[in-house]
C-alpha cells in the first residue's frame, strides 16, 4: 500500500551529474584527436580510420547523453539556474565532440598528408586546442560544487579563475593559428592547391575546437551570473 | 440513552478496531514520508529510521498528541448541541474512522497521494453536516483548520529558506566549510532540541501530570537543547575530513557533518509527526469512548484517557513494522537529491511547523508541510531540480479527498444508524 507520495514526485532528476558526464565524454573525443593525428601523420590511414571510428563512437555516446539530458529537463522543473542556460551549455559542450569528429573525418576522407616542415607546429597547435577543451572540462568539474554551495560567491570566483585560464588557452591557440597559417602560406605553392585548401580547412576547424571550448566556459559564466 | 447503555461496550470495541486500523494506516504510509528524507540522504539506514520512528512517533503521540486529538474529538462537531441524542456522535465518529481508513486503502492502492488528516477531517465534516445538520458543524474551527493547510507549508517553507540561507552564510560560502560546519552544526542541534521541547512543554504535558510555568518550561527546554548538543558533540568527534571522498566532491566531508545533524532532525520530525497525526486515529476513538464512559452525557470537558493515545501510538508502530519499512525504502531511494545539508533544513522547518500546529491543536498534513519546506530550500537555490507540478497534485488531493472522505462517512453513518436503531 504505497501511494505515490507528493514528496517523491517533488524531486526531479538533477541535471548536474549528467552534464558532467557529457563534458567528460565530449572532452574524451577531443583528446582522442591527438592519437588520431599521430597515426595519420605517419600516413597509415587504415590505423587512423580505426581511431576515427573510436572518436565517432564517443561522439555518438555524447549525443545520446545530450538527448537524455534534454528529455529529463522538462519545462516544469524549478532550478537554481534558468533551464535555457543549462540546455545552451549542453549544446555548446556537444559541439566539442562534433568538431573533433569533423576534423578526423576530413583528414581521413582526404587521406591528408601534412607537409613535413609544418608537422611539429601543427601538433603543437592541436595540443593547444585540446588543452582548451581540457580547461573547459576542468571548469565543468566544479558544477556539482557550484550547486552544492547554492552558487556561493567563493565558489563562483574559483570557477571564474578556471574560466580565465580557459580563455588564456584559447588565446594561445589563436596565436598558434596565425603562425601556422603563415607557415603554410610560405610553402603552399609547393603542394597541390586542393590539398592546401583542405589543410586550411583543418586548421580552421582546430581553431574552432578551441573556440567552442571557450564558448562552453562563456555559457558556464552566464549560468553563474545573477 | 438506552442505545448507549445497551451497546456501549460494542461501540467502544468497534471504535478501537477502526481507530487501530486508521493508526496502522498512518504508520504504514505517512511515517515513510516523514522519515524518507533522512533515508534518502543516507543519514540513516531504513532500519535506523524505523527504530527512531518507533520511539519518537510514540513519544510525540503520547506527550504532544493531546491538543490535536481534542480538536478532532470535539472541535469540529458541536457536541454540546447533541445532548439529546449522543448516539449520533458515536455513529458519526465510527463512520468517520471507517470512511477515512477505507478511503486511504483505496487511494493507496490506486497510487493517489492522499493525506490521512484531510480524509478524517473531510469525513467528520461530512457526517456532521449531512447526517446531523449543517448547524452542528463548527464552521469557524473548520475554516481555521483549512487555512492552516495553506499556512503550514508556507510557514515551513519560510523557515527552511531562512535555515538554508544561514547554512550558506555560515558554512557553505566560507573559506573552510568543514571547520565552520563543525563549529555551527552544534548550534542547529541545540535549536532542534530546544524548539521541540519548548513547544511540547508549553502546550502538551498537562495530561501526564506536568503543569509547568513558562519560565520552568523555558529552562527545561534549554536543558533539552543542551542535552542534544552534548550528544551531538560526542557524535561529531568521530567525523573527520575524508580526503579520498573530497577529491571527487569537495563537500563530501562537510555533508558528513550534516548527516549527524540529520539524525536529530529525523527524531524531531518523527516526534512532530506522532504529535499531529496520531489524532487522526485517536480523536474519533476518544470521542466514542467519552460518550460511552459518561453514559451518554456528551461532555466536552473531560480529559482524554492516556491509554487511547497509547493505542494510537501502538497502531502506528504496527503499521510501520508491517508495511512502513517498505514504503520508506521506496521513498528513500527516490529522493537521494536531498543531501544532509538540505535535508536537515527541510526536516527542522517542517518538524517545527508541525509541532507548533500540534501545540495549537491544528490537524495538518505532515507530508505537505515537508513539501513546503523542501520548496523553501529550493527557493534558496539549494536543490538542483524540483518538480513544481507537485503543488497542483497537492491541491487536487485536497479537492478529491475532502468530499470522498465526507461521502463515505455519510454512507457509513446512515448504515450504523440503521443497524442500531
Amino acid at each position: 500500500m504505497a501511494a505515490d507520495s507528493p514528496l517523491m514526485a517533488l524531486f526531479g532528476r538533477s541535471p548536474v551529474k549528467p552534464i558532467q558526464e557529457h563534458i567528460k565524454k565530449a572532452h574524451a573525443c577531443a583528446e582522442r584527436l591527438l592519437d588520431f593525428y599521430d597515426t595519420a601523420v605517419t600516413g597509415d590511414y587504415t590505423a587512423a580510420e580505426a581511431v576515427r571510428l573510436d572518436i565517432a563512437r564517443l561522439e555518438q555516446e555524447a549525443d545520446q547523453l545530450k538527448k537524455d539530458i534534454r528529455v529529463h529537463l522538462p519545462n516544469s522543473l524549478f532550478m537554481p539556474v534558468p533551464r535555457s542556460d543549462l540546455l545552451e551549455l549542453v549544446t555548446q559542450q556537444d559541439r566539442l565532440a562534433n568538431r573533433a569528429k569533423d576534423i578526423a573525418g576530413i583528414m581521413v576522407g582526404r587521406e591528408m598528408a601534412i607537409p613535413a616542415p609544418l608537422q611539429p607546429l601543427m601538433r603543437e597547435y592541436l595540443v593547444a586546442a585540446i588543452g582548451a577543451s581540457a580547461k573547459a572540462a576542468e571548469a565543468l568539474a566544479e558544477l556539482d560544487e557550484l550547486f552544492e554551495t547554492g552558487f556561493g560567491s567563493k565558489e563562483i570566483s574559483l570557477v571564474s579563475k578556471l574560466i580565465d585560464a580557459l580563455d588564456n588557452q584559447e588565446h594561445r591557440t589563436d596565436e598558434l593559428e596565425i603562425t601556422i597559417r603563415k607557415a603554410l602560406r610560405a610553402v603552399e605553392l609547393d603542394h597541390p592547391p586542393i590539398e592546401v585548401m583542405f589543410l586550411y580547412r583543418v586548421i580552421e576547424l582546430i581553431g574552432d575546437l578551441a573556440d567552442v571550448a571557450q564558448r562552453v566556459g562563456a555559457r558556464l559564466q552566464i549560468l553563474m551570473a545573477r | 440513552m438506552t442505545i448507549i447503555a445497551e451497546y456501549g461496550p460494542w461501540f467502544v470495541l468497534l471504535a478501537c478496531i477502526f481507530g487501530f486500523f486508521m493508526a496502522w494506516g498512518v504508520g504504514a504510509n505517512d511515517v515513510a514520508n516523514a522519515m524518507g528524507t533522512s533515508v534518502g540522504s543516507r543519514a540513516l539506514t531504513v532500519r535506523q529510521a524505523i527504530i527512531i520512528a518507533m520511539i519518537f512517533e510514540f513519544a510525540g503521540a503520547y506527550l504532544a498528541g493531546g491538543e490535536v486529538t481534542g480538536t478532532i474529538r470535539k472541535g469540529i462537531v458541536d457536541a454540546a448541541v447533541l445532548e439529546g441524542s449522543p448516539e449520533l456522535l458515536v455513529y458519526g465518529m465510527m463512520s468517520a474512522l471507517l470512511a477515512a481508513g477505507i478511503w486511504l486503502v483505496i487511494a493507496s492502492y490506486m497510487g493517489w497521494p492522499v493525506s490521512t488528516t484531510h480524509s478524517i477531517v473531510g469525513a467528520i465534516v461530512g457526517f456532521a453536516a449531512v447526517g446531523i445538520g449543517v448547524d452542528y458543524v463548527q464552521w469557524g474551527k473548520v475554516t481555521t483548520i483549512v487555512l492552516s493547510w495553506v499556512v503550514s507549508p508556507l510557514l515551513s517553507g519560510t523557515i527552511a529558506f531562512l535555515l538554508f540561507r544561514s547554512v550558506y552564510r555560515l558554512i557553505l560560502n566560507t573559506d573552510d566549510p568543514f571547520a565552520n560546519a563543525k563549529r555551527y552544526v552544534p548550534v542547529y542541534m541545540f535549536l532542534t532540541g530546544f524548539i521541540i521541547a519548548m513547544v511540547t512543554l508549553t502546550k502538551g504535558l498537562s495530561h501526564v501530570g506536568l503543569d509547568l510555568s513558562f519560565s520552568a518550561s523555558l529552562a527545561l527546554a534549554v536543558l533539552a537543547g543542551l542535552a542534544v548538543l552534548c550528544l551531538g558533540l560526542l557524535m561529531l568527534r568521530r567525523v573527520r575530513i575524508d580526503a579520498e571522498a573530497d577529491r571527487a566532491f569537495r563537500y563530501a566531508s562537510v555533508e558528513r557533518v550534516f548527516a549527524v545533524l540529520m539524525v536529530f532532525t529525523a527524531c524531531a520530525m518523527a516526534f512532530a509527526h506522532g504529535s499531529n497525526d496520531v489524532a487522526n486515529a485517536v480523536g474519533p476513538l476518544a470521542a466514542v469512548i467519552n460518550v460511552v464512559a459518561n453514559q451518554g452525557v456528551v461532555d466536552a470537558k473531560s480529559a482524554l484517557p492516556a491509554w487511547v493515545l497509547l493505542l494510537g501510538g501502538g497502531g502506528i508502530i504496527v503499521g510501520l513494522a508491517t508495511f512502513g519499512y517498505k514504503v520508506m525504502g521506496t521513498i528513500g531511494r527516490r529522493i537521494t537529491e536531498l543531501t544532509p545539508s538540505r535535508g536537515f533544513a527541510a526536516e527542522l522547518a517542517a518538524g517545527t511547523t508541525v509541532v507548533l500546529a500540534s501545540g495549537t491543536g491544528l490537524p495538518i498534513s505532515t507530508t505537505h508541510t515537508l513539501v513546503g519546506a523542501v520548496l523553501g530550500v529550493g527557493l534558496a537555490r539549494g536543490i538542483s531540480a524540483l518538480n513544481l507540478r507537485v503543488i497542483g497534485t497537492i491541491v487536487a488531493s485536497w479537492i478529491v479527498t475532502l468530499p470522498a472522505g465526507g461521502l463515505l462517512a455519510i454512507l457509513f453513518f446512515f448504515m450504523f444508524k440503521g443497524m442500531f436503531s
